[in-house]
This record gives structure tokens, C-alpha cells and sequence, in this order.
């Protein structure tokens, strides 16, 4: 257990990082934070961004969460203190965050409000006007016990959270209802991220099996739907078994699957 | 792993962790040290009933089960110790009104069942993604009739020595954290009072530079 003082965060970029680690930043160089700089001589210096599983603390960054730290740099690679630091971590319970879509389950009307779980440790609200095309008059079509695709519009640690299903400019752009059948099961958080990233190897070689629709919730919960019943759970098998099993492991199973 | 030149009896038995083998809880840990085990396993940040729930801060609940029986008082002081521990080092302001329930279920227990249940709960902290503000390890030491420190002793060293103190130790500054004492001793074989530097005489240096072991 690595304690005492903290290394430049540069050098551990890539490797596992504990709780307590404290990683350094690049210090800046002559600058007296207390003045403003009045010269054209200072460099300009990037804003750096602390995420998930960090926290600033005196001389540089706590790490919170045990995990592979990663790094991404500025828009330019001139600024070298800019870019952002993350921790990559695995967990199973979701935390909302604002702007991340999800699949929530509505669990009751309260006047003209749903309320649906997403997983969290309170329940998040959706009002009937944040679809696309609702008005007082023309109301959608919303039951106890539907699937829900939208994303946080307000999500901190200090208010309940609140969906919508609209974007900014009043667009659905897939978000809504999501439609009968189909199969919703949960995974880890991590296995969502990796299947969202783009060009994922796993949902490419799934969508040359069989056709299927498919809802990722950043929540970690997964809607499927194929043709029948039988190939929508063997979807879901793959796709739970996607974390444990390595790249040659499922490709074997799929080539065992596509050839029967 | 360190081991102290100075007693033969400051080691620590052979102890091992397996993580996320329960399916159900957030996160789950078990850790064995020689014969004595312990499972953990984590809820949160969950729903807390109304009475319960604190804007400050999340709610921290441990249940400890012992093997066999119905859990009584002394399970119940080591809950508000285990508790008051995990509560200093999570960082609770960043998801105030949840509660974060920690169970502990022993499975055997061969001596050091305090430390063993805070090192099970330590790695299942980190199983479940909670945020921490260092890690955090336990080690139990014994206080034999001739003056000797056993460290992670066996139910029979526990009987037969005349103090047996565990200590949580924290990772980033290896300050103590809680600290328990069965027993009598002296406070020189104890090793505190704790603002003093750790040198190195005392249970509380053993149990540190085992803890870095650890």
C-alpha cells in the first residue's frame, strides 16, 4: 500500500491506482496564483478536468476509486496541463448523472408526473409534457410498468433527479417509450461503457448472428429484442457472458451459434 | 509482505481475498486470514427510510452475523466500532440521504475475527465502487504472559494472553483509526498514546508495519 507522497500524475497514467493515492500535477511554473498575470509572457495554460473517481484536494488529485487511471489531452498538445484525468473503475450501482440516458421502469403517476426507478437510490421524476409533441390536451400513452429511454436533465448529489425524454432542441431523437416484447436484463456499468464505445467488436459480430434491436441504458440495464423468443435470450446470454469471456472465447460461441 | 526481525511471533498468517463472488449485493468480499474467514457484502448508495436518512451524508449500517446464533451485544459493539471506522474513511458528503449497508457474515473463526471482518469490508468497499479516502486494514495483536506481541494470533494465543488490542490503520497517512483493547496492559506495550510518532517499540508499530504489509 503505497502511501506517503504523491507521484506526477503523468507517470501513472495507465497503471492501477488506490484509494489515498495522491497524484501531483504538473506545478506552474513562477506564477503567483494570488496576482493576474499583466504580461503578454505567460504562457496560456489549459483547464484541466478532474472526473470520475478523483477529487482536488492540496498539491494535486485524490484518487477515490480503486482502478486504471486514464488520461486525455487537450485539444491542442501544446497546453500540457490541460486534457482530463479519470479513474476507470467497475461497479454495479448506477449514480445519476446529468446528460446520461438511461432506461428507467415507471412505477407510478403522482399527479402529472411519473415516477420511475433507474436504479439509483431515489426515484427520478418525468414529466407527461417532456415527450416529443405532448400538450395538455394530447397526452402520451404512458402505463405503470413501461420502459422508459430518456436522459437526466437535472441529476446531483443534492436533488432528486428528473428525466426527459426530449433533447434540447425538442426532438425525440430516439428517446420515448420503448416498445412491447423484448427482454430487459442488467449487466455491470463497465460492460455498458465498453459496449458503447464506438465500433464495438461485440455488437458487431452479434448483428452479423441474428437481427435484433437493442436499448443501452448507462444504467446498466440492456433492453433486446430479435425475431423470436429464442434468439432474443440467446442475445442475452452473449451479452452477460461478454464480461467475463475473452475476445477468442466469444467468438468461438458465436461461430459454434451461427453454425447450428 | 515485511516481517519484524525483533519477536518470532510478529507474522502474520497466510491470508487471502476473493472479490464480487455474490451476485446480488453491489459489492462483496471474502478474506481469510490462516483459519479464520469472513464475507462481506455491500449495499449502497441505496434508499434510506425517511427517520433514518441524513442530508449531510450517507447513512453507514453494519450487520455482523456470527456463525452460529442470533447476533447479541458483543456483536452489536463491534457493529458501532466497524461503523465509526468506515465512516471516516468513506466519503459520505458525496451522496447524502442513501445509506450504505455493509454485511458481515463470519465463517469460521480461529482468532482475529475484528481484523479479519475490517479487512473483508475494506475490499468490499472496493468491490462496490464506493468513494474512499485512503484504504484501511486491521491487525489484531496479543499481549502474552512474558511480554511478547503476537500478531493475527489464534483463538488459543487470544485465551492465554492477558491483553489482545486490534487496530484499524489507514493506507495514506498509516494513522490509527479505532482502536480496541480486551485485557489489561500496560500503555508502553500498547504503544500509545498515538500523537507521539510510531517508533519502533509498542503493539501499535507492529501493528502498523504489518498493516503496510498488508
Amino acid at each position: 500500500m503505497a502511501g506517503g507522497g504523491g507521484a506526477p500524475a503523468e507517470s501513472r497514467v495507465g497503471q492501477v491506482v488506490l484509494p489515498g493515492d495522491v497524484l501531483l500535477l504538473p506545478a506552474y511554473d513562477e506564477q503567483d496564483t494570488e496576482r493576474l498575470p499583466l504580461g503578454t509572457s505567460a504562457a496560456p495554460r489549459g483547464r484541466l478536468l478532474c472526473g470520475p473517481g478523483l477529487r482536488r484536494c492540496a498539491g494535486g488529485l485524490l484518487v477515490t476509486k480503486c482502478g486504471l487511471l486514464r488520461h486525455r489531452r487537450a485539444g491542442d498538445g501544446a497546453a500540457a496541463a490541460g486534457g482530463a484525468y479519470w479513474v476507470d473503475s467497475q461497479q454495479k450501482r448506477y449514480v445519476p448523472v446529468k446528460g446520461d440516458h438511461v432506461i428507467g421502469i415507471v412505477t407510478g403517476k403522482v399527479g402529472d408526473v411519473f415516477r420511475l426507478d433507474v436504479g439509483g437510490s431515489e426515484q427520478a421524476s418525468l414529466s407527461y409534457l417532456a415527450f416529443e409533441g405532448a400538450t395538455k390536451r394530447n397526452r402520451p400513452n404512458v402505463q405503470v410498468g413501461d420502459l422508459i429511454y430518456g436522459q437526466f436533465l437535472v441529476a446531483n448529489k443534492d436533488m432528486e433527479p428528473e428525466m426527459v425524454c426530449i433533447d434540447s432542441s425538442g426532438r425525440a431523437s430516439g428517446m420515448g417509450v420503448i416498445g412491447q416484447d423484448g427482454f430487459l436484463f442488467k449487466v455491470s456499468l463497465g460492460l455498458i461503457r465498453k459496449l458503447l464505445a464506438p465500433k464495438c467488436e461485440i455488437i458487431q459480430e452479434l448483428s452479423q448472428l441474428y437481427p435484433f434491436e437493442l436499448v443501452l441504458g448507462m444504467n446498466g440495464r440492456i433492453w433486446v429484442k430479435a425475431k423470436t423468443v429464442q434468439q432474443t435470450l440467446i442475445i442475452v446470454n452473449i451479452l452477460e457472458a461478454c464480461e467475463y469471456m475473452t475476445a477468442e472465447q466469444r467468438k468461438q460461441a458465436l461461430a459454434k451459434l451461427s453454425g447450428n | 509482505m515485511e516481517v519484524a526481525e525483533e519477536a518470532a511471533g510478529c507474522s502474520l498468517r497466510p491470508f487471502s481475498c476473493e472479490q464480487g463472488l455474490l451476485s446480488r449485493p453491489d459489492g462483496s468480499a471474502t478474506f481469510v486470514q490462516g483459519d479464520t474467514s469472513v464475507l462481506a457484502g455491500l449495499y449502497g448508495p441505496a434508499e434510506v427510510k425517511g427517520s433514518r436518512e441524513s442530508p449531510d451524508g450517507a447513512t453507514v449500517e453494519v450487520l455482523l452475523r456470527p456463525k452460529v446464533g442470533l447476533p447479541g451485544v458483543a456483536e452489536r459493539s463491534r457493529e458501532q466500532l466497524l461503523r465509526r471506522t468506515f465512516e471516516a474513511v468513506l466519503l459520505g458528503s458525496l451522496h447524502p440521504r442513501t445509506s450504505i449497508t455493509v454485511v458481515l457474515q463470519v465463517l469460521s473463526d480461529a482468532g482475529s475475527l475484528l481484523a479479519c471482518c475490517l479487512n473483508a469490508a475494506c475490499m468490499g468497499l472496493l468491490d462496490a465502487g464506493l468513494p474512499l479516502s485512503s484504504l484501511f486494514c486491521g491487525v489484531t495483536c496479543a499481549l502474552d504472559p512474558h511480554g511478547d506481541i503476537i500478531l493475527d494470533p489464534t483463538a488459543r494465543q487470544e485465551q492465554e494472553a492477558h491483553a489482545v488490542l486490534t487496530f484499524a490503520i489507514d493506507s495514506a497517512q498509516r494513522k490509527v483509526l479505532a482502536t480496541t483493547t480486551r485485557g489489561s496492559c500496560s500503555a508502553e506495550e500498547a504503544g500509545l498514546p498515538a500523537p507521539r510518532p510510531i517508533s519502533g517499540r509498542g503493539g501499535v508499530a507492529a501493528a502498523t508495519r504489518a498493516g503496510s504489509g498488508l
